[in-house]
């Protein structure tokens, strides 16, 4: 390739990263829903398969299918909520926290999102969110941070996705990082994280539709930035139901050229 | 090339542009990363050279300094909340540990299907952690050496134009042997690179004589 043909591609992939850049960052938020009402998006009875509540500190697996939704509610309004997932048929693929930042060009998830695996595809569709709080940075707590909150170590969530992990047949190099809800971390000026906690409420939740086949681990364990620890504590509910697959409108495949990029690659694997 | 602060360089090592590489520094060794021609992303990753299962993690490191962005004086922290390694002199500024490293696979969906076969920063991490006996699983979030990642307080996620300025470097010092791998960032579809992927020097210095 000669010089000139090298500045012209380097031109030509700028104005394209441009124009994705203004379309990530101004078009789709303006295009995202509202969040859902505490009282919204009610399950029908014969659509539960199963509901389970996970005690303070706790973790749970949960294998969903595509189409299969799972319904987390943070019941007093004072619990963070940790999620790593593999997809079942091969666990090399997994949860990726920042091809899903990078993609969507923000670090803030709410209804509307979709969760990233490494593989270019959608794991899971946030589909419904009363808060839109979540936390893909900073990770669930772990051993050495409960030591540092509490002088001793408390139930983490890192040694829960160990656990859980275990249970699966995989070990502590299949722990990718973690996404947690209800975690209203955010940045400052100066790119400090900070806690929002007036963002949080009893009652809150979100459904998480999974678009494969997946085996997911969700840990209830206080965020490690949560300055209400270690009174941050409560049971979780986790509803897992039967949802529609993700229709050619879909408010999530619809949301971005990137998710509909990512959906339809998603596809394939069921095509 | 002695310094008496430094210690003696006992490596140097140019690695082209859209490469990889990979070493094992000793405890108290600096890997100095030189971004020879400025504007050029490096990726890299930790593994304890002792037991590669505790590896680098971007979580925990963002966790234990309260800050989204590695600068001088960031402890690099592994996934059982051990020190790896600092960053003992930067002057570049800023870098990042959020964004993770380009794919063949994330670039399709960024950047359409048409740039699905670009070299991509996981193919150098697979083809050099390899070496190691290691696979795709064991890359998790890395680091962004000389890359531009701001996060604004609503969140919006922006590679934009790196900083760097020829010759700008940073240091890393072990503080337990480590296995580091680097990934010479191959991107053209964003700013990371200028558009123009170049090439890169490390050097090795042992630590000093006490």
């Amino acid at each position: 390739m000669t010089e000139e043909a090298k500045v012209q591609m380097a031109e030509a992939n700028r104005r394209r990263y441009e124009e994705l850049r203004a379309a990530g960052q101004e078009l789709t938020p303006k295009g995202l829903p509202e969040a859902t009402a505490l009282d919204g998006a009610p399950i029908a009875p014969d659509a539960v398969v199963l509901r389970e509540q996970v005690p303070a500190g706790w973790y749970a697996t949960f294998r969903l299918h595509r189409g299969e939704s799972l319904r987390i509610v943070d019941d007093t309004g004072c619990c963070s909520v940790s999620l790593i997932a593999w997809r079942e048929e091969d666990t090399s693929e997994r949860i990726n926290c920042a091809d899903t930042v990078k993609v969507q060009w923000s670090a803030a998830l709410s209804k509307g999102r979709v969760i990233l695996s490494d593989m270019g595809r959608v794991m899971l569709s946030l589909v419904e969110d009363t808060g839109g709080v979540h936390d893909l940075l900073v990770g669930g707590s772990t051993p050495a941070s409960t030591i540092a909150a509490f002088g001793t170590v408390k139930r983490n969530t890192h040694e829960n996705f160990l656990a859980a992990a275990s249970k699966v047949g995989l070990d502590v190099r299949d722990i990718p990082p973690c996404v947690t809800f209800f975690a209203p971390v955010s940045l400052d000026d100066a790119g400090r994280f900070v806690w929002n906690a007036s963002r949080k409420q009893p009652g809150d939740f979100v459904d998480l539709r999974a678009e494969m086949n997946l085996v997911v681990v969700a840990s209830n364990c206080a965020h490690p930035l949560d300055p209400a620890r270690p009174m941050a504590t409560g049971p979780v509910t986790v509803i897992k139901h039967r949802a529609q697959l993700a229709a050619a409108d879909d408010l999530c495949r619809t949301a971005s050229p990137e998710a509909a990029r990512a959906f339809a690659f998603t596809d394939r694997l069921f095509a | 090339m002695t310094d008496p602060e430094m210690g003696d360089v006992v490596y140097i090592h140019d690695i082209p542009a859209e490469r990889p590489w990979s070493r094992v520094l000793k405890r108290g060794q600096t890997l100095r990363i030189i971004d020879s021609e400025g504007q050029q992303a490096v990726d890299a990753l930790l593994y304890s050279a002792a037991d590669t299962a505790e590896r680098y993690s971007a979580q925990d490191t963002l966790r234990v300094q309260g800050a989204a962005y590695v600068e001088l004086g960031t402890q690099l922290i592994s996934n059982r909340g051990r020190v790896m390694a600092r960053i003992t002199a930067d002057t570049c500024g800023r870098h990042d540990t959020s964004a993770g490293c380009c794919s063949c696979e994330s670039n399709a969906v960024r950047f359409g299907e048409a740039t699905k076969y670009q070299h991509a920063c996981r193919e150098n991490f697979i083809l050099e952690l390899s070496r190691h006996g290691l696979t795709k699983r064991d890359i998790v979030s890395n680091l962004n050496f000389f890359m531009n990642v701001p996060i604004d307080p609503a969140g919006n996620f922006t590679v934009v134009d790196g900083i760097s300025a020829p010759g700008n470097h940073v240091d890393v010092t072990a503080e337990m042997d480590v296995l580091f791998v680097i990934s010479n960032c191959p991107q053209v579809n964003n700013p990371c690179n200028g558009f123009n992927p170049t090439p890169i020097r490390v050097e090795i210095r042992d630590a000093p004589e006490p």
